[in-house]
């Protein structure tokens, strides 16, 4: 493996998942996303029937990354929030302790101001999240030993019906 | 980085296509989709110039059947392999669980081969990783050319103490062969090495 491993267990994705059900009642937004740096989702809420939500997280991690790697070129340690306007849709980009990236989609029913203000207050709740996260991963405290006993064979067929 | 999430109960292995530009990085990732049970796979994305390069990165994933009860997924990515391009390779390349590079076996490539697998070695140091100790596989790529290279002299270049795992392939040809042999020996090679983290 390349570097450490992240591991979401099922107290915090709860916890993650019902941060981002309230965010998008206060915010009036369509959907929101919780995506790792990496492009990995994490949690998706709202209306999310008809979005490719793997895609729209691999895309908004490499946004996020060449967005860094901007603020890197200007000097700035990084840029922690970006905004694409459109027509109808928003996108409202926003990094916690550049561990976590949360995406706020939102319309006409909704405002930039309203979702700035309601995204400060998750992004505390979100912090609280990953310091949870944190420890587990210091205690190494996995739920179950998914690679324990992987045979070769086990690895074989993981293959057959797929190519 | 793999990515393992208990709620949904899944595996998230990133692996990147890696090799100089036009090399067939693209066309090896437009080979698995069309080769691919359709159940199983993801949308396609291109993110391509004009000329139908890559511009940013190719992305495509893939659904595995359940280990242990996680369903595994592999996001395969590919980068640009112009040298401009060098700093949207690093972003693409952080994370990554495995890498996969692409060599073009013609001799006019000779060079383009060497620089680019000497790139991705400071493009791994960079981020602290060696490229013996992660998951690792060369592709010779374009077998079927006649300007291709002898396999011994591509080796010599590329592979010269035998170190990794290497395949020859012709990703353009109508049964793609060595292309899935390469994807799953990387992924062989991430869960052995997941495994013997976890000992």
């Amino acid at each position: 493996m390349v570097s450490g491993q992240m591991v979401i267990y099922e107290e915090e994705a709860n916890q993650l998942k019902g941060i981002c059900e309230q965010l998008v009642r206060d915010a009036l937004a369509k959907a929101i996303f919780i995506v790792d740096p990496d492009g990995q989702l994490i949690a998706a809420t709202g209306e999310t029937s008809g979005i490719d939500t793997t895609g729209l997280a691999s895309l908004v991690a490499g946004a996020t990354a060449a967005t860094g790697g901007l603020a890197d070129m200007l000097g700035e340690e990084e840029f922690p929030v970006h905004f694409h306007e459109g027509t109808r849709n928003h996108l409202h980009v926003s990094l916690i302790r550049s561990q976590l990236i949360l995406v706020v989609i939102f319309d006409e029913r909704s405002s930039l101001g309203l979702v700035r203000l309601r995204v400060k207050r998750a992004y505390t709740q979100m912090e609280d999240v990953l310091d949870s996260l944190e420890k587990k991963a210091a205690a190494g405290n996995d739920d179950v030993d998914i690679f324990g006993d992987i045979t070769d064979d086990d690895i074989d067929s993981l293959f057959n019906d797929t190519f | 980085m793999s990515f393992i999430n208990y709620a949904q109960r899944e595996i998230i292995l990133k692996i990147v296509y890696y090799g100089p530009g036009l090399c067939g990085k693209t066309t090896n990732i437009k080979f698995i989709y069309s080769g691919t049970n359709p159940d199983a796979r993801g949308k396609l994305i291109n993110l391509e110039t004009k000329q139908e390069r890559t511009l940013f990165f190719d992305f495509l994933p893939l659904s595995l059947p359940a280990i242990r009860g996680f369903k595994t997924r592999l996001h395969l990515y590919s980068v640009p392999g112009q040298l401009f391009y060098s700093a949207s390779r690093k972003l693409i390349m952080k994370g990554a669980d495995g890498v996969i590079f692409v060599a073009d076996s013609q001799r006019a490539r000779k060079e383009a081969n060497i620089i680019s697998m000497e790139d991705l070695k400071e493009n791994l140091q960079e981020y602290g990783y060696d490229i013996d100790k992660i998951p690792f596989v060369i592709q010779y790529n374009k077998r079927d050319l006649p300007t291709a290279m002898p396999l011994e002299e591509l080796r010599e270049d590329l592979n010269p103490e035998g170190k990794y795992p290497d395949f020859e392939a012709c990703a353009v040809a109508p049964d793609g062969p060595g292309v899935f042999e390469t994807l799953k020996a990387v992924v062989k090679q991430i869960l052995m090495e997941l495994k013997k983290k976890k000992q």
